[in-house]
């Protein structure tokens, strides 16, 4: 019986729950934070078209990190990873439908 | 791996026979078969959940995409009415929640009560800040007249110059009326948005208040970290999203 109250204490096999050093999110932490800076003041230089291309860019690159460490993924199943990518995918491809009706039609230009 | 998951998973020709608690934590279902199985379904199921929130603020984010298009010059005169200082500031101060939230759910699983109690309530208290912060913000839109409706103002953009503050820093030209109008549906966007991530953030706040009546109880700090660390996944979606809205409706428009 003790040892079987010991269980959760031992978590470090492979398919057992992960735990994530300190380490990791304090720099995840600073880096996050480095990343508003930096989207800051990339959007105080005229770059143009690339304006929100760069600010997209570094926040999908901040919520990766978020994805990745703060919330796990990393170290998670393989049924989690598939979840969060069939739903990243379907979104992307409901995005990519919508915007594709909307480009090639005249309509809402009054 | 220790001997007990095998116990539990090989002990089907046991079923029917009514086995003591003390072979199981309590908190180990009786219908899953070990306590990393339970934590597993308990994750997928969050997921999904999540799932469906990236549906939901993505139809929102489509829609400021195409309408953004559609309507240019509005939309970027009106998104110079956001005030970078707050927006960034509250980009820090969700961040550090995040960060907060992170070692908490890092305290539950090492079993640190008054960690887990303090890391619940810098979460709770950055949460408030965030949303405090957003007041101040819309406070100056009601001010301005630039919530949608009856009482909505064209002013600022037929007009610029009536507004000096804006004005001295973006310059921009006065519009006509025709596309000024459309300014509304900016901000129509912007309230459904950044009102739809507050009342994400309210009612995590909410939770985070319950947690930690339970956590000075010692209720996560057993071993059973489930429900911090899913709630956790909530909050870290919430700042997520926050990650998008800040750029998207606050920095790109800068320059044109």
């Amino acid at each position: 019986m003790s040892e079987i109250t010991h269980q959760p204490a031992e978590n470090h096999g492979e398919h057992e729950h992960h735990v994530t050093p300190p380490i990791v999110y304090i720099i995840v932490f600073a880096i996050l934070l480095v990343c508003t800076g930096l989207t800051v003041g990339a959007s105080y230089i005229e770059m143009g078209v690339f304006n929100p291309i760069v600010a997209l860019a570094i926040g999908v690159f901040k919520a990766t990190l978020v994805i990745l460490f703060f919330m796990g993924v990393k170290y998670s199943t393989k049924l989690t990873k598939l979840t969060l990518g069939a739903g990243l995918f379907t979104f992307l491809a409901l995005i990519f439908m919508t915007l594709s009706d909307y480009i090639s039609r005249a309509w809402g230009r009054w | 791996m220790s001997d007990s998951t095998a116990t539990v998973n090989g002990a089907p020709e046991a079923h029917g026979i009514p086995h003591g608690h003390e072979e199981h934590p309590a908190y180990l279902r009786h219908h899953f078969a070990s306590v990393e199985q339970q934590a597993d379904t308990t994750n997928f199921a969050m997921w999904l959940f999540l799932l469906t929130e990236i549906m939901f603020f993505g139809g929102l984010f489509t829609a400021y995409l195409i309408y953004r298009n559609w309507y240019y010059p509005a939309f970027v005169a009106a998104s110079h009415q956001l005030n970078i200082f707050w927006g960034t500031a509250n980009t820090g101060v969700l961040i550090s929640s995040s960060f907060t939230m992170a070692m908490g759910v890092w305290c539950a699983e090492t079993r640190r009560k008054s960690g887990l109690v303090l890391c619940l309530v810098l979460t709770f208290v950055l949460g408030l800040v965030f949303l405090g912060i957003k007041t101040i913000e819309y406070s100056e839109k009601v001010e301005k007249h630039h919530v949608p409706g009856f009482h909505y103002s064209v002013q600022a953009f037929t007009n610029p110059a009536s507004d000096p503050e804006t004005y001295k820093e973006y310059k921009d030209k006065p519009m006509p009326l025709d596309m000024a109008r459309h300014t509304e549906l900016y901000f129509f966007l912007y309230f459904a948005m950044t009102g739809m991530h507050a009342l994400h953030m309210i009612i995590g706040i909410a939770i985070l208040g319950f947690m930690i009546f339970r956590a000075r109880a010692g209720a996560y700090t057993t071993g059973h970290v489930t429900f911090v660390e899913n709630f956790g996944l909530y909050w870290h979606f919430v700042d997520i999203v926050w990650i998008f809205l800040f750029p998207l409706l606050y920095l790109i428009s800068r320059h044109q």
